[in-house]
């Protein structure tokens, strides 16, 4: 028999074993390295999550971003420039595990262009004043980081090692936040009645950070199979919510849901429930900025397009003249 | 409508770091950069923005020569059963010191 025609009962001989060398490794709690085999499924739910992990990394700089040139001191400035930069560098880790997948660079960024590929929906919220910086600082960075601190320990190695590194750097993203609105609140009823208007407007959208509720979220399931997700969104929700209210009170600031209290015997906290309409309208393309995000992530693409090519062209020629022995 | 005929990508580095003097360097992840020389610029601006590094290293992912498809593959396997190499694998009376 030649290697071209392979026995298609030796082939799925093979294919048993690998899949019972990949469960093994999962239920030995060990992990998933890019050069294993892995089942389709598994490549195919990793490449959605972590691509949806990066492109909220990079379209997360937009709303932030947009205060840069605005922040009221060369301080908050150099912060938020820091800040900024590190979210770039979060989504260069991401889209770097998510490479050794399979999937290429420009299909990842132009799946994000086209809309095939998904965000997290609280970057299709408006940042109106510069209390906002401080609350997406405190919120959303406070929820990024409850979600990402278990994904340390995801099955798949790229994606757990580039989580660690994210980890490590988001704890100062959250810190700068809150250090903002402790300074707001210390200053004017103006500058208080900022912070609280801005926290009334981020608080629900930063719940819904943790997508949809269990029982509507259908993947959830093989996903913690797998090792992919170790909690539960709602667990994590709920994580969110006790960590934040004591934060809140010591800030000053009143979180916006009249159902929010302690509840002894679940030695949790009870709240509401996040209006899920509004999130799958967002989800669907129908938030504030979600045109506008997409747009703007567009139009820096094409217009770094020369400079790609520029780049490219410069190696080729220095590649061509060390070739010849010749100096440029 | 954009235009959608894919344009050549930068190719593939992976980055290594040494993180201070006396350790290794040590795969910290990969990026893309057109020349070698960028290559380093881009590795100091994504993988050493807070001093974690002295040193890096960056060669082309399709340079490396790895062992196998698999990592569990049977070129790992024969050190399984030369349990010799191992120290404890040399009955030492318990009263020798410092062995
Ligand atoms: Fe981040
Ligand atoms: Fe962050």
């Amino acid at each position: 028999m030649t290697a071209s025609e392979v026995d298609p009962a030796l082939e799925a001989g093979f294919e048993a074993g690998f899949e019972a060398g990949f469960e093994a490794t999962i239920a030995r709690n060990d992990r998933i390295e890019p050069r294993d085999w892995m089942p389709e499924g598994y490549r195919r739910t990793l490449v959605r999550q972590v691509a949806q992990h990066a492109h909220s990394e990079i379209i997360g700089m937009q709303p932030e971003g947009s205060w840069i040139g605005r922040a009221p001191s060369l301080r908050r400035k150099a912060t938020l420039l820091a800040k900024v930069q590190d979210e770039a560098g979060h989504g260069l880790y991401l889209y770097s595990s998510c490479e050794t997948l399979g999937v290429s660079r420009e299909q990842l960024t132009e799946m994000l262009v086209e809309g095939r590929q998904k965000y997290s929906s609280i970057f299709n919220y408006p940042t109106l004043s510069y209390a906002d910086v401080g609350t997406i600082g405190w919120l959303v960075d406070g929820a990024a980081i409850c979600n990402q601190v278990p994904l340390c320990r995801t099955s798949y190695g790229p994606y757990g090692r580039a989580m660690i590194r994210i980890c490590k750097e988001e704890s100062f993203h959250q810190r700068q936040g809150y250090e903002l609105l402790m300074t707001m609140m210390r200053g004017t009823d103006e500058q208080r009645a900022m912070v609280q208007e801005s926290v009334d407007r981020f608080w629900w959208p930063s719940l819904m950070m943790f997508g949809p509720p269990d029982a509507e979220s259908p993947n959830t399931q093989q996903s913690m199979a797998w090792g992919i997700k170790r909690n539960t969104n709602d667990e994590l929700r709920q994580r969110f919510v006790d960590m934040t209210v004591p934060q809140a009170k010591a800030l000053g600031v009143t979180l916006p849901d009249p159902d929010l209290r302690w509840n002894e015997d679940r030695h949790a906290h009870d709240f509401g429930t996040p209006d899920w309409d509004e999130f799958m309208a967002v989800v669907k393309g129908n938030g504030p900025c979600n045109a506008q995000r997409i747009a703007h992530r567009r139009k820096a693409h094409d217009d770094g397009a020369w400079v790609r090519e520029a780049a490219t062209a410069f190696a080729a020629r220095t590649t061509q003249a060390a070739l010849e022995g010749t100096s440029r | 409508m954009t235009d959608t005929t894919p344009r050549a990508e930068w190719p593939l580095y992976e980055v290594f770091v040494r993180g201070k003097r006396g350790l290794n360097h040590v795969h910290v992840g990969s990026l893309h950069a057109p020349d070698d020389e960028m290559a380093v610029l881009h590795a100091r601006d994504v993988y050493t923005r807070r001093n974690e590094g002295v040193s890096i290293w960056v060669v082309r992912s399709d340079a490396i020569t790895a062992s196998s498809p698999d990592e569990k593959d049977p070129l790992f396997a024969p050190s399984g059963d030369k349990v010799y190499r191992h120290p404890t694998f040399y009955d030492i009376p318990a009263d020798v010191p410092h062995m």
